[in-house]
């Protein structure tokens, strides 16, 4: 493990979690370097830049598939969807941002979970993906991480959770802000059975998913560059009017100021959770 | 067609009618309560009703946590500092006699002039704050105190040191500690409860919410800003999300309503104190003589059910 080098090139729009980032170029350009790469290139490099290191968005799916053991991950609760309670309208209605997202994701929500084996460790999933309506935290999310919470306690297996997320989903209103203390509760509950929530927090990872269970974990590691703050950047630049720290926020500030257990390079991330599986499945 | 919230209140009618025997004499008083939400209930809030709480929650002669404290409780004594790093003024904590019992305050503090309003934050509570909270919750489970916290926040603070000092953190951990928590909760929803920093001293086994108190996932002015690209749009983005008292009932965020003196609680503090005093006392004696275990049982059923789901 090492602990990466800085990179705070990625311009998160933490609070706009619904739309690409602006000025963004390909999105297998590297916004580091500048090189170009083919999909299959950076499915193989597990979309780590070969050029600078620059770690790429990695979706739910892709993310499995880098973690889990071939063919041993099995969805749980992927019939649940959101539902929009506060018939909530802002230029769009939310039911069209959901459809939307669902046909460009294939995803149901912002979470997938199941039950998986890291390097023959048996564990409970919770993977998080930002191309959905920007990793936002609805019902949906929150439920879907309680049930992996109870699946690894009934288990009697740990749970691991891979995050990326703007925050709470707006567009749920208040019932957003109760998934925090929701998800709080089952985490609560998979500690008092001796369960184990190991936390990977990848970029980025904001407001209320960091001020709930992503901040929870037994053991908390970040990949390199990260975003992890509770208030984005541009929030807190224009609050303060501060000229905020190059590495504001990031994985390695947090890091520094004991936040974090570990940077964790991609490409070390299987062997970083295979070890820590290992070590919490002592008696 | 009977709303969502008419249907959840007749449900909890229904079945505080059907445990009268168990319970006896304080049930009337709730049930009169629900009823008479229900009856406000029937009429659904407005977009301009919406606003109109949200510019009252924010009024600035709206009355404060201490405002409250020395009204509603005997011998407050005020406890300072994190035991780590700071005292946060945006938060305060203390000791104080309700009903003759020894009950544990925190709440976040807001400011009524210039100064106050700086030494106070705005309201906006870093790290420490939260950790200061925890201190006074740990306090509280130690020696069998129930615990009542007062929410009045835009947020908490977004700034460089705070997220230093770990923000997002002390915020999960704060509602990990109330999660926990053996004595009896009571959270009350006074005026602005901004996001996460509002629900990081909110999540108990009663949470009472001021007629025109707003709950809410953002500001109006931040929803705006990102959804409409315009933070002028307030009033649509409240309109939109709904963080009034009405809608947070409905769904089953908040168990009750206290009532504000007409025009709102700065009309008359006095008043507002004693109709928010009396919800507390009664929030505790409904959950007081319950067994601390089932209690605690309920308080995270509650939690983990908050939401509301469809599917394919």
């Amino acid at each position: 493990m090492s602990s990466g080098q800085d990179r705070v090139d990625v311009e998160v729009e933490s609070k706009r979690p619904d739309e690409p980032a602006k000025g963004k170029g390909h999105p297998n350009t590297c916004p580091v370097c500048g090189s170009h790469y083919r999909d299959e290139e950076l499915v193989r490099t597990l979309r780590v830049c070969p050029q600078c290191g620059h770690h790429f968005a990695v979706g739910a799916r892709e993310r499995i598939e880098q973690l889990a053991d071939p063919d041993s991950f099995v969805e749980e609760a992927e019939d649940l969807r959101s539902a929009d309670v506060l018939e909530f309208f802002d230029l769009r209605p939310y039911t069209e941002r959901l459809a939307e997202a669902e046909v460009e994701t294939g995803l149901g929500d912002a979470m997938i979970v199941g039950r998986a084996s890291i390097e023959e460790q048996p564990c409970r999933l919770a993977v998080m993906d930002f191309a959905f309506m920007g990793g936002s935290m609805g019902s949906v999310v929150g439920e879907k991480f309680v049930r992996a919470c109870d699946s690894a306690a009934a288990a009697g297996v740990p749970l691991v959770s891979v995050s990326a997320s703007g925050g709470a989903r707006m567009q749920e209103g208040i019932l957003a802000l109760m998934q925090l203390p929701k998800t709080v509760c089952a985490i609560e509950e998979l500690h008092e059975a001796r369960g184990t929530l190991l936390s990977v927090l990848t970029h980025p990872t904001t407001g209320g998913v960091l001020a709930s269970f992503a901040s929870l974990g037994d053991v908390v590691v970040a990949e390199p560059g990260a975003l992890m703050s509770f208030a984005g950047p541009r929030v807190v630049a224009q609050t303060t009017r501060e000229k905020l720290p190059d590495d504001f926020g990031r994985a390695e500030s947090n890091y520094r100021f004991g936040h974090v257990d570990a940077i964790v390079p991609r490409s070390e991330l299987r062997p970083t959770l295979s070890r820590l599986l290992r070590l919490f499945a002592s008696p | 067609m009977p709303s969502n919230a008419e249907i959840r209140l007749r449900e909890r009618l229904s079945k505080l009618g059907a445990m009268k025997l168990l319970r006896g004499a304080k049930l009337t008083g709730e049930l009169d309560r629900l009823q008479d939400q229900l009856d406000r209930l029937r009429e659904e809030p407005t977009a301009e009703d919406i606003w109109r709480s949200v510019e009252l929650a924010r009024h600035q002669d709206r009355p404060y946590t201490l405002d409250y404290v020395e009204r509603i409780f005997d011998d407050f004594f005020e406890l300072h500092g994190d035991r780590g790093r700071a005292d946060d003024h945006a938060i305060v904590s203390g000791l104080g006699k309700l009903d003759g019992r020894t009950v544990v305050l925190v709440g976040h503090q807001k400011g009524r002039d210039l100064k106050e309003r700086t030494n106070r934050n705005f309201g906006m509570a870093y790290p420490e704050g939260y950790r200061k909270a925890m201190r006074a919750m740990a306090l509280a489970d130690r020696h069998g105190f129930p615990l009542v916290t007062m929410v009045d926040t835009p947020g908490a603070y977004p700034g460089v040191a705070a997220e230093q000092h770990g923000q997002g953190g002390a915020i999960a951990r704060s509602q990990a500690a109330m999660v926990k928590l053996s004595v009896p909760t009571v959270a009350c929803i006074i005026g602005e409860g901004g996001s996460g920093g509002a629900v990081a001293i909110a999540v108990a086994d009663r949470v009472l919410m001021q007629e025109n108190a707003i709950y809410s996932v953002i500001s109006p002015e931040g929803c705006a800003a990102i959804l409409w690209r315009d933070a002028g749009e307030a009033r649509k983005a409240a309109a939109a999300f709904k963080p009034d008292a009405a809608h947070c009932l409905e769904l089953g965020v908040v168990d009750a309503i206290v009532p504000e003196p007409e025009g709102g609680a700065h009309e008359d503090p006095d008043a507002a104190a004693a109709q928010l005093g009396t919800a507390i006392s009664e929030a505790l004696a409904e959950i007081e003589g319950l067994d601390p275990v089932e209690r605690r049982r309920e308080r995270r059923t509650k939690y983990r059910q908050m939401g509301i789901l469809a599917r394919v």
